[in-house]
């Protein structure tokens, strides 16, 4: 069975194969019915917050809504502007699609289980640097942006793609260093190790402390704001900006070209509350049923998907509660945020839990430790405002007046 | 504080929630109309049947869109359309250029042109949203065609005049001086119009009543 062997090991044989393609085909269908289903979940709820009752005509509850648009968008005719880059113009969708998808795979959604004999977590893949690979992951998906833009051949498709990649390499640092915040709690880059460091028995408050929310809680907010930023979600949607853009960087795309943009966007959002989930919320941690037994299978599938999603599902309200509540920021707003605030207090915070960390370590008197680390910190920020701050010239903003 | 008030804003959204909804499920239903709303025309007729119209042309030439057309002849003698010598031999509105002013109702001589409170009428070709006379004409019971781009309901009677169903050829008594106000001029609500003296004297009563 060596043709069916990926890493030519000797130990991999046809079920592990087959269990790992059962797999990334769940991942994937789950991922594809959840945005379905998000999408659906955000019109209702959305409505809910604007007194409508949102869409009802397709199906109970109008939840068929979002394949009915599927199908629509899948048979509308397709158009390419003839000065359009055809290879590039093409693969651009799937070059954001792919990263949204590929980032997934590491997030744990339940605990170990064991499949015909093979002892397997219920999460696609389990990598030894599963965080950086979603770094890496959610760069990648810049490049479908700016070669959807680039490639259509327009002005208004690449002005729109300079914007949205401006923004999303903007929030890129905050957004890293807002995961660095989690693994200097954590001590691992393996998002299982993440989990499991999270994870507690006993008590259920008790638990609660256990997560990397309570000693990253700013993180945890700068995570958000940057996740928000790098998925296009509003306040942060000036890459769409309906009321402004005549569409961004997709512009030039039509039919089911332009659906993958935007289910590529929705996946996105997702995959962000879920590694959200899984860096500061305990992943799939949680209170097994008390009553049944601990290697009852109840308790060993069901109950950590079933924490996964609750918590899952928490956070996407939250995403479309910001949707519903926040008015779109304004270009240099967004980009003073990026640059001025979230980077500048993601480094601050790093240094302070740094030191922390490292203070229970070699026990260290932390009363004194911290504040020093602090004022250090923001002495290093008191002199780079004082040499950036020119006294004697006007800025522009006084200048215009 | 400005984070105060920025948390404060997201309990605006969570109050919308528990409010009632204002979705209306319009193909599914129909809400009344206001009163004086305007929609599609109809032609009326008599109690004897003939048409009220007598083409004239007042409302082709009061119309400001310039979307009705009539042309006028001659009753014939044995067998007459309208009351009268002439009537409406031709008569066309195009609802492609009808902006619902009512106009033509207010000009109308013989209450012959009213509106509707149908607005729900689509078409698919140009052809249809010329309405000729057999389409705008009430049937004998005073009610307007139900054609089959349009969606009636059945209820839309009721925020018609009742009159049109009282004095139609075959109309029904029940209707008779029963008001359903539609707003056309003249019937049954505005005073009838005072003579220029009368209008006159009546201003001066009122000057010498402000004054005493």
């Amino acid at each position: 069975m060596t043709f069916l062997d990926p890493l030519l090991k000797g130990d991999i044989d046809l079920t592990v194969v087959l269990i790992v393609i059962g797999k990334t085909i769940a991942t994937f269908a789950l991922l594809l019915v959840a945005v379905l289903f998000y999408i659906w979940f955000l019109r209702k709820i959305i409505a809910d917050m604007q007194d409508r009752i949102g869409p009802y005509n397709a199906g109970p509850f109008g939840i068929f809504q979002t394949v009915a648009d599927g199908i629509k968008l899948f048979f509308k005719e397709q158009s390419m502007p003839r000065s359009a880059d055809k290879p590039v113009f093409l693969i651009a969708p799937y070059l954001s699609i792919l990263p949204a998808f590929l980032a997934f795979s590491i997030v744990p959604i339940g605990g170990l289980v064991s499949i015909a004999g093979h002892k397997t977590y219920l999460q696609l893949a389990e990598l030894p640097i599963g965080v950086l690979w979603l770094l890496a992951m959610s760069g990648l998906g810049l490049y479908g942006v700016m070669l959807a833009g680039w490639s259509s051949g327009s002005k208004y498709p690449l002005l729109g793609a300079v914007r949205a990649s401006a923004q999303l390499l903007s929030y890129e640092a905050a957004f890293s260093l807002a995961i660095v915040g989690v693994l200097i709690q954590s001590g691992t880059l393996s998002t299982r190790g993440i989990v499991n460091g999270q994870a507690w028995t006993g008590n259920f408050l008790e638990g609660l402390g256990h997560w990397y929310v309570r000693p990253a809680i700013v993180a945890f907010v700068i995570f958000i704001i940057a996740a928000l930023a790098e998925t296009n979600h509003p306040p942060f949607d000036l890459v769409e900006a309906e009321q402004e853009l005549v569409g961004g960087f997709h512009t030039e795309y039509t039919g089911i070209r332009f659906a993958i943009f935007f289910l590529a966007e929705f996946m996105n959002v997702i995959t962000m509350s879920a590694i959200a989930v899984t860096l500061f919320l305990g992943g799939p941690a949680g209170p097994k049923l008390g009553f049944l037994d601990a290697s009852n299978t109840i308790n060993v599938w069901v109950m950590p998907v079933f924490w996964f999603m609750l918590k899952l599902l928490v956070l996407l309200y939250g995403t479309v509660w910001i949707r519903a509540t926040l008015p779109r920021l304004r270009y240099d707003q967004l980009m003073a945020l990026g640059w001025k605030y979230m980077i500048e207090i993601a480094f601050l915070w790093l240094m302070v839990s740094g030191v922390v960390v490292i203070g229970r370590e070699e026990e260290w008197n932390l009363w004194i430790v911290v504040p020093a680390a602090a004022a250090g910190a923001v002495l290093v920020y008191g002199v780079l405002w004082a040499s950036m701050t020119k006294s004697g010239e006007l800025t522009e903003q006084e200048q215009i007046h | 504080m400005g984070v105060v008030e920025f948390l404060r804003g997201f309990t605006v959204p969570i109050r919308q929630v528990f409010r009632p909804k204002l979705t209306e499920f319009f193909p599914k239903e129909k809400r009344p109309k206001p009163a004086r709303f305007h929609g599609r025309h109809v032609l009326n007729r008599y109690e004897d049947g003939m048409e009220k119209c007598i083409g004239c042309e007042l409302c082709a030439g009061v119309c400001p869109a310039r979307c009705i057309y009539v042309r006028g002849a001659d009753n014939p003698p044995d067998a007459p359309i309208a009351p009268g010598e002439r009537y409406g031999f031709v008569y066309e509105i195009n609802y492609l250029r009808c902006i619902h002013c009512d106009m033509c109702v207010e000009a109308c001589p013989t209450e012959a042109i009213t509106e509707t409170k149908q607005f729900e009428y689509s078409f698919t070709n140009r052809d249809d949203s010329i309405y000729t006379k057999d389409e705008l004409l009430v049937d004998d019971d005073g009610r307007a065609r139900r054609l089959p781009w349009e969606l009636w309901m059945g209820f839309e009677d009721d925020d018609t005049s009742a009159w049109m169903r009282a004095t139609s050829p075959s109309g029904d008594a029940d209707y008779e001086g029963r008001v359903a106000w539609a707003g056309e001029l003249g019937y049954g609500v505005r005073p009838p119009e005072r003579g220029q003296s009368e209008a006159q004297s009546g201003a001066r009563d009122a000057a010498e009543g402000d004054g005493a």
